[in-house]
């Protein structure tokens, strides 16, 4: 590209101002709103502002369970975080060499980040009540949430592996390195960042699940369902003060994942 | 050996995608046939939830709004993901800016679904900043009825929620495109728009594809967001399920589910004849 901005550049840029403030707008006009009076309704103008619907949610609640939903998300998303990454770097791992029905799996794999969320919920549903099992977050719910958040751990560990070079593990290998040594020491350091990645997708993606933990969660609902029941019940702007909660609760997370990439990645580059 | 350890590593991916992907579609599959009475179902034979679902002059018409929605959407995220992308890869010039942009387009991804929707409420409402505008300009007389809880609301959300499937896939073809085949077609005298559309548009149909193949199955199988959006007006083939499931009615749900599958898979294989997903990790 030549050295001076062309016409194009802003016009562009400018398209891309607009795609994020329609990204965030809307995020942004709850925020505000959750500020609301009192009297306030789910529309501009505000009236008057106050911290009363946040303290709302802090009080007895008429309907449902929020903060017992918030906390089953936590550890659930903590269980199926913990669980991605785990299967995921074995999966990569396997796959890195192609063995006798590796192909399969894959399309197994694939399979599974197209499906429409409803069958997986509907025949999760449906497998528990044929075998007389309860359904439960713990349990079906757990399962469903890794046919969405699996796909995407192994899709990040297999661009990881198919850049990977393995002339660090020869090295390894020749200075006497166990297989699992090698794993431990030299593998696990390098791909230690994309590890995080999966770690984010994992808990974020299932925290915020709904579609497949729908029907498999039983009677004690995560917080998306939770959420869900609200807008059909609640029509004050508490929905918007727990919305902005979650989200601030969100970009957290978002912000810690993304850090220790970022701290990792330099101290990497520091041991050079 | 190599086929054991290959196993032996990928035994939990499996064991998992078993349990809770192959298993519950072969139980759909299985409950299709079987029969329903008003509070339970019972294994049977049958072939009357298909004979229903398929004579019925509702599923035609549910299927041609479902994908009357798809298509919009995904013409309105190609067009709006392509732009984005193109802008990070090709006019952002330092990496780390083109990171921090991304990261930027990327976040929403991670966070509340049901939340981002809620938060159109008040744009759109009857008294939401949409119609205040408007009216304030004086270009409508009275709010408008259809921004929210409408068709309308519905492809805005869509949009809204699913354009990032969009760019991540084609930004990746981008980053990865040689980029010496751009000067070589500005050497040998290309404009910048015989470029875009002779070099980089053909060299990142894989990311288009891809990005296709995900934002024709999550609109064809949604229910939740045909459901809110719409404030319950709209029909879409995910929401005649979740109905069915609502009503206790397994074997039917199971039918329509099935039917589902099979019209995404077709739409997917169609899809999948412009390119080798396998080649593009």
């Amino acid at each position: 590209m030549d050295g001076r901005r062309g016409l194009g550049f802003y016009v562009l840029a400018a398209f891309f101002a607009l795609f994020v403030l329609f990204l965030y707008g809307p995020t942004i006009t709850i925020a505000i709103l959750s500020f609301q009076g009192p009297q306030g309704g789910l529309t501009f103008p505000m009236n008057g502002s106050s911290l009363h619907w946040f303290r709302n949610l802090f009080e007895q609640q008429a309907v449902g369970d929020i903060w017992g939903s918030f906390r089953r998300s936590v550890a659930l998303g903590l269980m199926v975080m913990v669980t991605t990454v785990v299967v995921s770097v074995m999966g990569g791992l396997a796959f890195r060499t192609r063995f006798k029905g590796s192909t399969l799996v894959f399309y197994l794999v694939i399979g599974s980040l197209i499906i429409p969320s409803i069958l997986i919920s509907l025949g999760v549903g449906i497998l528990f009540n044929q075998a007389d099992l309860d359904v439960h977050w713990s349990t079906s719910g757990f399962g469903s949430q890794l046919t969405w958040t699996l796909p995407f751990g192994l899709l990040i560990m297999f661009a990881v592996f198919n850049r990977f070079n393995s002339a660090y593990e020869e090295a390894a290998r020749d200075l006497g390195a166990s297989p699992w040594q090698t794993i431990r020491h030299v593998v696990l350091p390098i791909i230690g960042p994309s590890l995080i990645g999966v770690a984010l997708f994992g808990f974020t993606l299932s925290y915020d699940e709904f579609a497949r933990t729908l029907l498999t969660a039983g009677s004690y609902n995560t917080l998306p369902l939770e959420i869900y029941g609200m807008t059909t019940s609640v029509t004050t702007p508490v929905l918007y003060a727990l919305g902005t909660l979650t989200t601030v609760f969100s970009f957290f997370i978002i912000g810690v994942f993304l850090l220790s990439v970022w701290w990792l990645e330099r101290s990497k580059r520091r041991k050079k | 050996m190599k086929t054991l350890k290959g196993w032996l590593l990928a035994s939990p991916l499996v064991v998992i995608l078993f349990c809770f992907l192959l298993l519950p579609v072969i139980a759909i599959f299985v409950v299709s046939f079987w029969g329903a009475t008003e509070y339970s179902y019972y294994p049977a034979f049958l072939f009357d939830n298909y004979a229903y679902l398929l004579t019925s002059s509702v599923t035609l018409s549910v299927y041609l709004k479902t994908l009357m929605f798809t298509v919009i959407t995904w013409a309105l995220c190609l067009l709006i993901g392509f732009t984005v992308a193109y802008f990070l890869a090709f006019h952002v010039r330092t990496l780390p800016m083109q990171i921090a942009l991304f990261l930027v387009c990327t976040v929403p991804f991670w966070t509340s679904n049901i939340i981002r929707m809620i938060s159109w409420i008040p744009f759109l409402g009857r008294n939401g900043i949409a119609n205040n505008t408007l009216l304030d300009m004086g270009v409508i007389e009275e709010p408008l009825e259809w921004l929210l809880f409408s068709e309308f609301a519905v492809v805005l959300a869509f949009v809204h929620l699913f354009t990032l499937f969009m760019i991540v896939p084609i930004f990746n073809s981008m980053m990865r495109l040689d980029r010496s085949l751009i000067e070589a077609a500005r050497d040998a005298g290309a404009s910048g728009w015989q470029i875009l559309v002779n070099v980089i548009v053909p060299l990142t149909k894989p990311g288009i594809m891809i990005g296709s193949i995900f934002v024709v199955t999550l609109v064809m199988g949604d229910f939740i967001t045909v459901r809110f959006m719409s404030g319950g007006q709209s029909a879409s083939v995910g929401r005649i399920i979740s109905n069915e499931i609502g009503l206790l009615q397994y074997p039917a749900a199971s039918a329509s589910a099935v039917v589902l599958l099979l019209t995404v898979l077709l739409m997917i294989s169609i899809m999948l004849r412009f390119v080798d997903i396998r080649k593009e990790l």
